[in-house]
């Protein structure tokens, strides 16, 4: 699961960071992902994980780092 | 000017200074292009400068709902004054909500005590007018930090006391990673670049500068500018400029009115052929009316539940309010225009509507409708709740 959320964030995310050297709790905003660019991180992980977020987890806390992310597509039922 | 009564809604105060300071200078203010001088510093006495601070830190402890109902207000009488308020209470808001530092509970206070006038540097040259990008940055810098911003627009800069300033967090910072720095009187230089002769808000002194400050580091706000952005920045700002918008709608529907009543003593029985317009303006008044309450009903529910100002609902609805507000404006004083006819489109009239017109046709600029209209389709692309 891991790598599949950091390929959409080296798609989406428009990190001036590598992503693959990024900790898995790295804050993804200090690292300088936009509110514009979450929102396409978001679309990228519906597409690649086939799910849908529900609206309570459309939070900025969720899209926080790869460790929140990995920890909301659990809780949507996604398994490694 | 004395100070409020205790038993004064802050609204009643404003409408005061609106008679007997801002109506007097507003056309020369307009004229001049210059700063409302008499009534911002009546606007201090009163106590409006500090209302939204707590009682126990010197202010008035007033909500937001209080403050917007003055800027309504005033803005009937000068819409610069109002937006100038408008203005100040939007940084005095980030500084209650997220001044959680010892120096900003210390500047909070000053600007009570002293009613210090707070502006704000959220634009920056070369960044294409995106408020949550910035290029320059906080450095260390002799214990303190330093700053130095290529601001386009710093309304009335040269009058405040403090700039409130975005930046990146660090030179190494990524242009997203921003926050909020107070840059206080007699520790900033602003060298002007741009002046400001415009259509509208006139008195607002809209000029471009380099702002140079230092300062202690505890004036840095704490929270990400990210989160002080959509919490409290944004939708305060779209709740006060659109409660201005609503005191020249009114203004102009109070010419208008008084306009077709003339007109019907004169003919009694017969409807004036300007009574259909008053009837149409008097809907789209309505809806800018509502438009206006209904956000504050919002704002104060998510001032109550955290979580529900964090939906994608709230966030598109708040830019929602702006974009609809500032098209209202602009209807409204038009009809009243067509309603009054020569009266309302010569300077020297009781009916006159040129200036308001003018000041309405800014509110669709600033911050770009179609910039939030943007962030709105990109929101939605997301948004679940119905």
């Amino acid at each position: 699961m891991d790598s599949v959320i950091r390929d959409v964030l080296i798609n989406h995310a428009k990190l001036p960071v590598d992503v693959a050297g990024l900790d898995r709790a790295a804050d993804l905003y200090t690292a300088g992902l936009t509110s514009h660019a979450s929102v396409n991180v978001m679309l990228g992980l519906e597409d690649a994980f086939d799910v849908e977020f529900p609206d309570e987890m459309l939070r900025k806390s969720t899209f926080e780092s790869i460790a929140s992310i990995e920890e909301a597509l659990r809780r949507l039922g996604v398994e490694d | 000017m004395t100070g409020s009564a205790a038993d004064e809604t802050l609204a009643v105060v404003a409408r005061r200074i609106g008679e007997e300071v801002a109506g007097l200078h507003a056309e020369d203010v307009d004229a001049s292009s210059r700063f409302p001088t008499e009534t911002i510093d009546a606007c201090r006495e009163a106590g409006l400068l500090r209302a939204l601070v707590s009682v126990e830190d010197g202010g008035l402890g007033a909500s937001l709902d209080e403050v917007a109902d003055a800027i309504t207000e005033l803005g009937r009488w000068c819409s610069s004054s109002g937006m100038i308020l408008a203005m100040h209470t939007i940084q005095v808001a980030c500084l209650v909500r997220h001044g959680g530092s010892e120096e900003l509970a210390t500047f909070r206070k000053r600007v009570a005590a002293e009613g210090l006038l707070l502006a704000s540097a959220t634009t920056e040259v070369g960044i294409g007018g995106d408020v949550r990008s910035s290029t320059c940055a906080v450095e260390a810098r002799d214990d303190g930090f330093h700053l130095r911003k290529q601001a386009p627009v710093i309304s009335y800069g040269e009058y405040a006391d403090a700039i409130l300033a975005t930046a990146r967090r660090t030179p190494e910072s990524a242009p997203s990673d921003q926050v909020l720095v107070v840059c206080e009187k007699g520790r900033f230089t602003l060298e002007r670049t741009t002046t400001w002769d415009a259509l509208g808000f006139r008195g607002t002194c809209s000029s471009g500068f380099v702002l140079e400050a230092t300062g202690g580091f505890g004036l840095v706000f704490p929270t990400a500018y990210g989160d002080m952005s959509s919490q409290t920045m944004l939708p305060v700002s779209h709740i006060l400029w659109s409660s201005l918008w609503l005191g020249m709608a009114s203004e102009a529907d109070g010419r208008a009115r008084k306009f077709v009543q003339g007109a019907a003593r004169k003919t009694p029985g017969q409807m004036p052929p300007s009574g259909m317009r008053l009837a149409e303006l008097a809907v789209t008044l309505q809806q800018l009316h509502d438009l206006v309450h209904g956000a504050r009903a919002r704002f104060a529910a998510a001032d109550a539940d955290p979580d529900l100002g964090q939906t994608i609902g709230y966030a598109t609805a708040m830019n929602s309010l702006k974009v609809s507000a500032s098209t209202l404006v602009v209807e409204v004083i038009q009809k009243a225009l067509l309603i009054c006819g020569m009266a309302g489109y010569a300077n020297r009239s009781p009916f006159t509507l040129g200036r308001l017109l003018r000041d309405a046709y800014g509110a669709q600029l600033m911050v770009n409708n179609d910039r939030i209209n943007a962030n709105n389709a990109q929101l939605l692309l997301v948004q679940r709740e119905r």
